[in-house]
């Protein structure tokens, strides 16, 4: 089992969502984060007043999969997520040592 | 235009009480009353509409300041138009209009004389054919006064404290303001000497901006607003929606403001300059908040609602001094001037380090002087010096005043919140209320 952690651009969050959901993948955990990559931050002006936006704003996807699928998944975020432009972020991949379904008790590949 | 003063009110009373005593028994014709009744029409229309501003200030300063200080500075902006409605009354009123009661004659009318209305059912004969009823007036000039305490708050929002605000409102409305506006509107020495200010760019406006100016430079900038290496923080306001809503309503407000000025509804002439009046008004609005879109659009790249809002603003302040006598393209003109200088003079202010939160000394000092200076192209009873003159008496007095006065109550009551207060937001530390309990904090 694999955990894939994906930081994606707010903007492709429903794309993504539904070219996973057409690849078989039937959860996934979503939330907003702020961050900086190489993307780095940028300036705004208010009133006159030029800042810095230090800290970018992005969604963060956590998707628990089979071993098999992960492969899969990867390609389709990495190729639904893409603009070409920088800031289109990064995806991580860890083990899961061990899965259970609150509801019914069942573990690891049943409980995905 | 002067307003009317009382001496001249009660004279005319008395020259035309023998003919309409002859005829008491017969029902005034409408040529006798009509004046009277157009009148006071308009000044409680208008002063409905003033009053309203008093909810375009709330609305602009509430979506203008950060989430956490919004319950603050609606209770300030209620709290200060009641303060000046009670103080207008007892003391502010008949020290800003005189009549023949001056305590030294063109500069300071009466202290601790206390409006008293018409009678129940006034009869004709005893009522200011000539002009209008004492509630009406009354009620449409006190309107104005609770606008320049409106101006000190927005400035000197997130960091100062209820009380001592409120005791500067206080006696802003009810001593600072009519002393300096019975110069002019009272027929103190300044209308004497020829200044004119139909509706109030320096009277009202300025003189709200010159406390206010006074106020930031003893109150000090917010905590982090300037960075030492003098770079200046943005703090974005919570909510440009209600901004927004609060200058819309401050331009209906200000057809009131403006329109209502006139002074007089009784004649074709006047009814016809008072919607003369507001076509200006609005045309000058237009213009502020057009070159201000332009003009962020070249100088950032981006247009900035804020300084939009702030651009229609400042364009109702410039056309205040002369709403009446400039054509259409006139008001055009004079208001878009405006527009540049409250984007020229926005981030002027935050290179001097002083911090307005709103924008209240651009659009309300700034542009005020500007339209109080216009005054001089399409009114030729008005001459530059004149102008000068009284926008300086105004900034002396008013400046110079609020100056000591917010030293004094610095030293007295101190007019800062805490640190932590300042950064918990006033909404907590000074009232323990939020504006938005249910919205996380970002």
């Amino acid at each position: 089992m694999k955990l894939i952690i994906a930081t994606i651009k707010p903007f492709k969050l429903e794309e993504v969502r539904e070219a996973l959901t057409e690849i078989g993948v039937r959860g996934m955990m979503v939330t907003e984060i702020k961050g900086f990559g190489s993307q780095s931050g940028h300036t705004e002006i208010y009133r006159g007043a030029e800042y810095a936006v230090n800290f970018v704003p992005k969604v963060k996807l956590e998707i628990a999969v089979s071993a098999s699928m992960a492969d899969q998944v990867i390609e389709t975020i990495t190729n639904t997520a893409r603009t070409g432009k920088i800031g289109d972020g990064k995806i991580f991949v860890l083990d899961i040592q061990q899965a259970v379904r609150v509801r019914t008790g069942e573990t690891n590949e049943d409980a995905l | 235009m002067n307003r009317i003063t009382k001496t001249g009110l009660a004279a005319a009373a008395l020259t035309a009480l023998p003919t309409l005593a002859l005829a008491q028994d017969a029902t005034p014709s409408f040529d006798e009353i009509g004046p009277y009744i157009m009148t006071t029409l308009l000044f409680c229309m208008a002063g409905f509409l003033v009053f309203f501003m008093a909810a375009g200030f709330a609305m602009l300063e509430g979506g203008l300041v950060r989430s956490k200080n919004v319950t603050m500075q609606m209770t300030k902006n209620i709290a200060l138009y009641s303060f000046a409605a009670i103080m207008y009354w007892l003391i502010g009123f008949n020290l800003m209009y005189p009549g023949d009661g001056w305590m030294v004659a063109g500069w300071v009318g009466p202290f601790f004389s206390t409006t008293v209305l018409d009678p129940v059912g006034v009869a004709a004969a005893d009522a200011a054919l000539d002009y209008a009823s004492i509630g009406s007036d009354f009620f449409f000039q006190l309107v104005f006064v609770a606008a320049t305490a409106s101006i000190v708050s927005g400035a000197l929002a997130e960091r100062i404290k209820l009380w001592p605000f409120l005791i500067f409102v206080i006696l802003l409305t009810g001593v600072m303001y009519p002393i300096s506006g019975s110069w002019q509107w009272g027929g103190g020495w300044l209308s004497e000497a020829g200044f004119s200010d139909f509706a109030g760019s320096t009277v009202v406006h300025s003189v709200g901006g010159w406390a206010a100016l006074a106020g930031a430079i003893v109150l000090g900038p917010r905590l982090g607003k300037y960075s030492k290496d003098g770079k200046v923080n943005p703090m974005p306001g919570s909510n440009l929606a209600l901004a927004t809503l609060g200058t819309f309503i401050l331009w209906l407000g200000w057809f009131g403001f403006n329109g209502g000025s006139q002074l007089a509804m009784g004649t074709v002439g006047d009814v016809s300059d008072v919607s003369r009046i507001f076509a200006n008004t609005n045309m000058a609005a237009a213009a502020g908040a057009v070159t201000a879109l332009i003009l962020t659009q070249v100088l950032y790249k981006k247009p900035d609602l804020t300084m939009v809002l702030n651009g229609a603003l400042a364009g109702l302040v410039s056309i205040t001094a002369e709403p009446l006598a400039p054509s259409l393209f006139g008001a055009l003109w004079i208001g878009a001037i405006g527009g540049v200088i409250v984007v020229f003079t926005v981030p002027l202010l935050d290179k001097l380090k002083i911090d307005d939160v709103v924008g209240a000394i651009p659009v309300h000092l700034f542009a005020g002087i500007w339209g109080t200076i216009a005054v001089i192209f399409y009114n030729s009873d008005a001459s530059l010096g004149t102008q000068l003159m009284g926008i300086i008496a105004y900034g002396v007095f008013t400046f110079v005043g609020s100056l000591i006065l917010w030293f004094i109550l610095k030293a007295v009551m101190g007019i800062r919140v805490s640190e932590e207060a300042e950064i918990n937001g006033l909404d907590m530390a000074e009232l323990g209320m939020e504006a938005y309990p249910e919205f996380s904090k970002g």
